[in-house]
């Protein structure tokens, strides 16, 4: 089947070339009296005839049964030479009268079937060559309509996101390669509220770029006046519903913050749920309704929930639930729960929920869908303290009192509180002693605050330029017997005191962050 | 800079040499402690660290007990503990200083 295929798409596309080739030719043999183009039909037997002539074929003399043979003579050809290479018929030579008015000689037709064999795969390469110009500008024209699309796209996404205080809202966006219609929005209202929308655009490319565009446009213009989330959609879906390519919708869920008091009210239509993770886990809220553009008139319902300091609300698109696994199984909404309920809070909520979708599709993964994230996460309580204490020795003690006072509030259970001091004098310390090197007058900055569901105290000094040491685990028994330092002891005091210990320097600045897991605490 | 830490020796009931430690066990308490040492009598074979009045022990101060601890053995001596808050007995166990002391369960036992 294969090989019959094959042939026969080599006889369709043979005229076309014959029907070019000759022009050149004949003007040749011809220069005073260019000849029209012959085209030999697809079915014509002169095609398998020419295919198959060893050499140059005298048109008046041959009998065949052939519209083309009738059109070449009355065009005036006397004779053809097939050029042939390769068995492929990928061309022909037409030749009118000779000027004299004699017929070909022998040597006439040796001259031209040489000229013939000669030429065949020269034109051969040149048909080649031509085929694959086409195809790289079919391929450019592709890649240009890509990056249009791409361009309307990021175009249309935020630039910077609001962050009401107390609050951090924070958006993942990577687009497929083929570029999907996904499109997500955060503004901040003038009544100071925050207005978040996620959507996601049937089709692809460029048609669904434009959607998304008049989508995100229209949504913003209508959310100026309108802070209903379900008159909005009812109104957007009127709005663009007129005016949708055929076959096309708009999942969208829109919803209105108000970061003073933590109340969300949002509608849905057709999107992905919203998950709000807390303490307890990672639940979705429920809300149902059409998605926009397919139908006018269309009526959506108000849904709220109420957010408490520590709660993290993600929204999401397809292109993780639905992206596929090694095993061809899907990421699913059940593993996003679970995969939210398990992750860090605050900022690296998205983090943790990007690698362990990295982990489940695996290295090779070829990303199926765009893909949106955002979170919006309200601090519990937010930042408790800021301040400063001068490098002298002793001043940890300052640093120990005061973070004790600010997260009092906390209610941390007597030991938790009693290490965590320990932590910030030992963290202090060093700060004053390594860090900025007893200076007095550089100072030690200290903040303490909750994040999601962590208190989380950063301690910073000014010695980022130097590499912090690496100390030996300390070791009682090596110590008594003079091998190791007495000293030594304050990372590893840290470490154990607190939950979590993150050093980081930036070239200016050092930063010891400890992190206590506030539920733990108080399951503890 | 005052001593934060002052460090007295008297003895118990039973007559062995308790040193008090009250204050601050910081980077500053070397000389105090010390100097309560160097008044045991040469004939005590067992001397108390009595922590019950102790607001503060640091890391610096860990070294230093880790130095009287290795001055303790040199001199064949064996150090009790008592008065330990249950959060500065824990960095006792953490740091495994508990395995070359012993910890006596409260100050009032040996009072």
């Amino acid at each position: 089947m294969t090989t019959i295929g094959h042939a026969f798409r080599r006889v369709v596309r043979r005229p076309q070339r014959a029907a070019d080739a000759p022009r050149a030719e004949i003007a040749t043999a011809t220069p005073t009296a260019a000849m029209p183009a012959v085209e030999i039909g697809e079915h014509d037997p002169l095609l398998p005839y020419l295919q198959s002539a060893s050499g140059a074929v005298d048109v008046d003399a041959l009998q065949l049964e052939s519209s083309a043979l009738r059109e070449l003579r009355s065009a005036g050809v006397k004779l053809v030479i097939p050029l042939v290479t390769h068995g492929e018929l990928i061309g022909t030579l037409y030749l009118g009268p000779r000027l004299s008015d004699q017929d070909y000689s022998a040597d006439d037709r040796r001259l031209l079937e040489n000229l013939a064999a000669q030429a065949a795969p020269a034109l051969h390469v040149a048909q080649l060559v031509q085929e694959q110009e086409a195809e790289a500008r079919e391929r450019e024209r592709f890649e240009h309509e890509l990056q249009v699309a791409q361009l309307i796209q990021q175009h249309f996404l935020p630039l910077t996101l609001p962050q009401p205080p107390g609050w951090s809202v924070q958006a993942h966006y990577r687009p497929a390669r083929a570029v999907g219609g996904d499109f997500y929005d955060i503004v901040e209202r003038p009544d100071g509220t925050v207005a978040f929308a996620v959507g996601d655009v049937t089709d692809k490319g460029v048609p669904a770029a434009m959607v998304m565009a008049a989508t995100r446009s229209v949504l913003r213009a209508a959310g100026q006046d309108e802070a209903r989330p379900a008159e909005l959609l009812a109104r957007v879906n009127d709005l663009l519903q007129a005016d949708m390519p055929p076959r096309m919708f708009v999942t969208c869920l829109y919803g209105v913050l108000d970061p003073a008091t933590g109340h969300v009210r949002f509608a849905n239509a057709g999107h992905n749920l919203p998950i709000v993770r807390t303490a307890g886990g990672a639940d979705e809220l429920r809300a149902t309704g059409m998605p926009l553009g397919l139908l006018p008139g269309m009526r959506y319902v108000e849904t709220d929930a109420q957010l408490r300091p520590g709660d993290q609300l993600v929204l999401h698109s397809d292109g993780i639930a639905e992206a596929h696994g090694t095993g061809r199984e899907m990421f699913g909404i059940p593993r996003l729960r679970e995969v939210l309920a398990g992750a860090a809070s605050g900022d690296r909520l998205l983090g943790d929920v990007l690698d362990a979708l990295r982990a489940f599709t695996g290295p090779d993964w070829e990303q199926e869908d765009d893909i949106t994230l955002v979170s919006i996460a309200w601090h519990s309580g937010g930042l408790l303290t800021s301040f400063e204490v001068p490098s002298e020795p002793g001043r940890e003690r300052e640093a120990m009192r005061r973070v004790a006072d600010a997260v009092a509030p906390l209610g941390l259970p007597g030991g938790r509180l009693e290490k965590l001091k320990t932590a910030v004098a030992e963290a202090t310390m060093n700060a004053i002693e390594h860090g900025n090197l007893n200076r007095p007058e550089v100072p030690v900055l200290v903040t303490a605050g909750v994040e999601g569901a962590d208190l989380v105290v950063r301690i910073r000094d000014e010695g980022g330029d130097r590499p912090i040491a690496i100390t030996e685990t300390p070791d009682v028994a090596a110590k008594l017997a003079g091998e190791q330092s007495p000293r030594g002891w304050g990372l590893f005091l840290i470490q154990q005191m607190v939950d979590r210990l993150r050093v980081t320097s930036d070239g200016r600045y050092h930063t010891a962050e400890l992190v206590v897991h506030l539920e733990e605490t108080r399951h503890a | 800079m005052p001593d934060r830490l002052t460090a007295l020796l008297r003895a118990d009931t039973g007559g062995t040499p308790v040193i008090e430690l009250e204050g601050e066990i910081d980077r500053d308490a070397e000389g105090p402690l010390f100097a309560a040492w160097e008044q045991v009598p040469a004939a005590s074979a067992r001397v108390v660290l009595d922590f019950g009045r102790t607001e503060y022990i640091n890391s610096s101060g860990l070294a230093i007990l880790v130095q009287l601890l290795a001055r303790a053995r040199a001199e064949g001596r064996e150090v009790h503990v008592v008065g330990l808050t249950d959060h500065y007995r824990e960095i006792f166990e953490i740091t495994r200083l508990v395995d070359f002391v012993t910890l006596l369960p409260d100050a009032r036992a040996i009072a």
